[in-house]
């Protein structure tokens, strides 16, 4: 007999900035609701270690959902007459939405890479309707070090530009499976996805102005970061957290930039301590 | 190193199969020693040793000698892991036709950081 996971996938409805959207989110696990935000360019399968966790699941009720235009959630109706873009202002409605419409009640939101950065600007905007938040390879701002158009472009194919961009985040030191695993997620994402999440991250959602007003008296913040990413680097991340008192910065050894799917027994090792804390506060 | 190259990835196959459609020559600088790396079909055909005079190359991929040793240690040091790593340090310049060098991104990454096995 096959061995059956715990994950459990499903399409919701909704609506996002006014549109109708068909979102893809999978969940295991009862208990405090975590809410799993995959990278720019990648989708929910990311989360496949935390979603098997079985520590985690007797506490957790773990949910990773497909961002609109990732993974198995569609793009809008008339997506191919538009460029997609994410902004600050639209990734954070569409977090507390996805939140609010799946009934999650002051969720602690963990998000990677985009989603680390997003976390900033959710602990300066919602921060007493979730319970804590987690940032992974968190930084407040990357500025442009190459070209993201490259990747959308007729005569590159996207899917391998964008799979060589993401090994190259990853740690020398990750097993090769699951490197190469994270890796095809980026080769399968659509045209301009990635470019289109990257915007967000080079380009729009400059927070480093705001985030000293960030009050983790109100919602916990932890940033985790792989000693190997160089796109949200340690340094990166130390000197975001050195304008928020209290955020917790923990460095993690021989990771890189996608520490829950390069590496998930060694990233399992820095969580599940972070979860107990929020759990018992 | 460089003088290598062919052995260690034309002999693997997970390297040769991500540029199977390359046909090109592009520079390789090892502070100042050039190289003129020529692909065929994933294969490295040959690699030639500067200097040269008003050679062609499609691309050119330039670093000083410290950082490619930095690069191929193994395993190497974070920040010095990946070419795009040097790039975010301003430790390598990338000129010539960068469509191209994007095209084969995956296949350039798994070649430059081919040498690597001779450090184990």
């Amino acid at each position: 007999m096959a061995t059956i996971e715990p994950i459990v996938g499903r399409y919701a409805h909704l609506s996002l900035g006014g549109r109708a959207h068909r979102i893809y989110y999978e969940e295991a696990g009862a208990g405090i609701p975590l809410l799993c935000l995959h990278t720019a360019g990648s989708d929910g399968r990311q989360w496949r270690a935390v979603l098997n966790d079985a520590e985690i699941l007797r506490h957790w009720r773990v949910i990773a959902f497909d961002m609109p235009w990732h993974g198995k959630s569609s793009p809008p109706e008339g997506w191919q007459c538009e460029d997609y873009r994410l902004t600050t202002q639209s990734y954070t409605s569409m977090i507390m939405a996805i939140a609010r419409e799946l009934g999650l009640e002051r969720p602690v939101v963990m998000g990677c890479s985009i989603g680390g950065r997003i976390v900033l600007n959710l602990a300066l905007r919602h921060a007493r309707e979730l319970r804590a938040l987690i940032g992974l390879q968190s930084a407040a701002y990357v500025e442009r070090y190459y070209d993201p158009s490259w990747m959308d472009h007729a005569e590159v194919h996207g899917g391998r530009a964008a799979g060589g961009l993401a090994y190259g985040l990853m740690s020398p030191l990750s097993p090769e499976e699951h490197k190469w695993e994270t890796a095809w997620h980026y080769m399968q994402g659509g045209p301009g996805v990635f470019s289109g999440d990257l915007y967000f991250y080079q380009v729009e959602g400059d927070i480093r102005g705001r985030i000293g007003a960030i009050d983790t008296r109100i919602c916990p913040l932890y940033m985790l970061t792989g000693e190997y990413d160089y796109s949200a680097s340690p340094r990166d991340t130390e000197a975001a957290a050195a304008k928020i008192p209290g955020a917790k910065v923990m460095i993690m050894k021989g990771l890189g930039h996608f520490p829950m799917s390069e590496n998930p027994e060694a990233f399992l090792g820095y969580l599940r301590p972070v979860l107990d804390e929020i759990r018992r506060r | 190193m460089i003088e290598r190259l062919p052995e260690l990835v034309n002999g693997d196959p997970a390297i040769v199969r991500w540029g199977r459609e390359m046909h090109e020559t592009f520079m390789l600088e090892v502070g100042e020693t050039q190289y003129l790396v020529t692909v065929r079909a994933g294969r490295i055909e040959r690699v030639e040793k500067g200097p040269f005079v008003m050679r062609a190359w499609r691309f050119a991929i330039r670093a000083k000698r410290e950082c490619w040793e930095q690069f191929w240690r193994s395993p190497p040091a974070p920040g010095w892991h990946d070419l795009f790593a040097l790039l975010r340090r301003g430790d390598v310049k990338f000129e010539g036709d960068q469509r191209v060098l994007m095209a084969y991104l995956l296949y350039l990454k798994l070649l430059l950081q081919a040498p690597r096995s001779l450090s184990r």
